[in-house]
């Protein structure tokens, strides 16, 4: 039953939704469909890694992000800013005016997500020396959600720590909780360059509740932010900045960030497509050797998180600027060692394996041997015409009942040219899959 | 569900393709992960024998409701000593093959470990065929 009540980060909007196919593509799962022209989402299958969203040309799909306004019910409002952020600007914007910025915006107190990396580093590499090898990072969502879904045999290689945002947002409500703060007056609320990331706050894995408030996205607060310099807000609000943050801690969301303080043999990979590639051969036993793995599902990780607007490699640049600034240690580190260490650690994932044909393997044999079939009569070009993404996924969706078989561009030819379906025919099973106002345009 | 793969002698680079084909089908069917894991493993190391040692080969997969049977025949040197063969750490494989992290001489006992029934017979000059059975439940 969980997977029924799983919290999805994409929605998509039928009445902007063009059915160009696009998100359908790239979609690591096939987890995407086109209908009467309208993509659709297969929940189940969905990971949020948000290629989807990259891609669409008409913004159809929707973050659910958490209205803005909601912080206004909290007396205190933190803001946790992860530090790919201040990458989003040119370098000639001051740090202290973008705090300003957000102070007058409405939040009361700012703090780095990544204050608390220095101590999380000390207790991977800790974990790291008793677990199962190679421990996978538990910092990226997507690579989470993929391995639950299409590796489950390796979720017991998935760390079982919280991320940096976890920790700081409990280093916040301990620290308002010990200066007599009510609870129902404190709002921590998380500025997120990621899709991901949404999910998992609202639904975490491992048996662990979130005392996050709510998630900001980081590309309509990007937006709130510029326009307010451009238009030279007046300042009027003082708003608490805490300064405390290691070069260690910036460069964290970046490639190699987190592998490069783990001691051992390890690798830091980036990209949806790398991270599959490499979790198909770890799943085969066909690499050995590595103590850690850094999995980050967007090309130079964070830097490159669907919701940055800027280049990714400049974001990252500039990211590896600051951090050069910065001190490699920070003085809140023994704190949040004292503090944290109790709330680092989440339960066991579980695998949340994608059925493919049937719960019961004598009906998906059967099922699947069709598919097989049907493949063999499929060009194999992959063209997505069928509205599935590939020739596999729609035999896969025939035997399902899901789709028919004169979907197909290249067989529905065929029989035409042997007078087995009409023109009109085949213009209905057009129409049915990509829409009727596709095929009544003057020409 | 029968399904076949030509192996080819020498080809390292294709290695591994019937094991990951395999591995696809029985993750779709939803097979329990530690069973793929078993089939995999075992698959993958036959499938590297036949090209480390083998001219060429078919592997024949049949997949039931109940568990996997693979067949592995190889048109090879075949291998003298069967006993040999199945201890740990004995190996025949050349400089080249153990330079390519291939031949350690764990294959043989490796897949035997892994399966539930396992059956070698092998002809001198001619092939060696190879049944691997393993159970879903």
């Amino acid at each position: 039953m969980s997977q029924l009540t799983y919290h999805r980060a994409l929605e998509i909007l039928e009445n902007v939704c063009i059915g160009c196919s696009h998100c359908m593509k790239v979609c690591p799962t096939e987890a995407l469909r086109v209908s009467g022209g309208k993509a659709h989402i297969h929940v189940e299958w969905c990971i949020d890694c948000g290629e989807c969203y990259r891609v669409c040309p008409t913004r159809a799909i929707r973050v659910m992000d958490d209205d803005f306004k909601q912080i206004f019910d909290y007396k205190h409002r933190v803001l946790l800013v992860p530090s790919v952020f201040f990458a989003q600007f040119s370098d000639n914007i001051s740090r202290d005016k973008i705090y300003s910025i957000i102070g007058e915006l409405g939040f009361t107190e700012i703090c780095a997500v990544e204050q608390s990396v220095d101590t999380l580093i000390l207790e991977e590499n800790e974990y790291v020396k008793n677990s199962v090898k190679p421990a996978i990072s538990s910092f990226c969502p997507a690579v989470i959600r993929l391995i639950q879904v299409r590796f489950p045999s390796l979720v017991d290689h998935i760390m079982r720590l919280i991320p940096p945002i976890e920790i700081t947002a409990q280093y916040y409500k301990r620290k308002f909780a010990a200066g007599g703060i009510p609870e129902k007056d404190l709002g921590i609320f998380y500025l997120t360059p990621c899709i991901g990331k949404i999910a998992s706050v609202k639904s975490p894995v491992g048996g662990y509740k979130s005392p996050i408030t709510g998630v900001i996205n980081m590309d309509f607060f990007y937006n709130k932010v510029f326009l307010a310099y451009k238009q030279h807000i007046p300042i009027t609000n003082q708003v608490v900045v805490s300064k405390e943050l290691s070069s260690t801690g910036v460069l964290y969301p970046v490639t190699g960030g987190e592998s490069s303080h783990i001691e051992g043999k390890t690798l830091a990979i980036d990209g949806m497509n790398n991270v599959i590639d490499f979790l198909e051969m770890l799943e085969n036993e066909e690499v050995e050797g590595f103590d850690f793995l850094e999995l980050r599902a967007c090309d130079q990780s964070c830097a490159g998180g669907i919701l940055c607007h800027r280049n990714r490699f400049l974001t990252a640049e500039s990211m590896r600027e600051f951090a050069a600034s910065m001190p490699d240690t920070h003085n809140l580190v023994p704190e949040y060692l004292t503090h944290c260490s109790a709330v680092i650690h989440m339960d066991e994932i579980e695998p949340r394996s994608m059925i493919k044909y049937d719960r019961d393997i004598d009906i998906a044999l059967k099922k699947m041997e069709g598919a097989k079939k049907l493949r063999m009569l499929f060009p194999g070009i992959d063209c997505g015409a069928c509205g599935a993404p590939s020739c596999e996924a729609l035999a896969e969706d025939i035997v399902k009942d899901q789709a028919e078989i004169n979907a197909c561009i290249f067989l529905r030819t065929l029989f035409e040219k042997r007078g087995e379906i009409t023109l009109e025919e085949a213009v209905k099973i057009m129409e049915r899959i990509w829409g009727k106002d596709r095929f009544s345009k003057e020409i | 569900m029968l399904s076949e793969f030509i192996v080819e002698g020498g080809d390292f680079t294709r290695a591994g393709s019937a094991s990951s084909q395999i591995k696809k089908i029985l993750k779709n069917l939803n097979v329990s992960p530690d069973v793929v894991k078993r089939v995999v493993v075992a698959l993958y190391e036959a499938e590297v024998n036949i090209v480390a040692h083998a001219f060429k080969g078919v592997i024949y997969a049949d997949i039931s409701n109940s568990g996997i049977k693979l067949v592995l025949e190889d048109e090879g040197p075949g291998i003298a000593d069967i006993k040999m063969a199945m201890t740990k750490g004995y190996s025949t494989a050349s400089q080249t093959v153990r330079e390519m992290g291939f031949g350690a001489g764990m294959g043989l006992p490796n897949i035997k470990d892994n399966a539930d029934r396992f059956e070698i017979i092998s002809n001198v000059g001619k092939g060696t065929r190879l049944t691997i059975e393993i159970d879903f439940l």
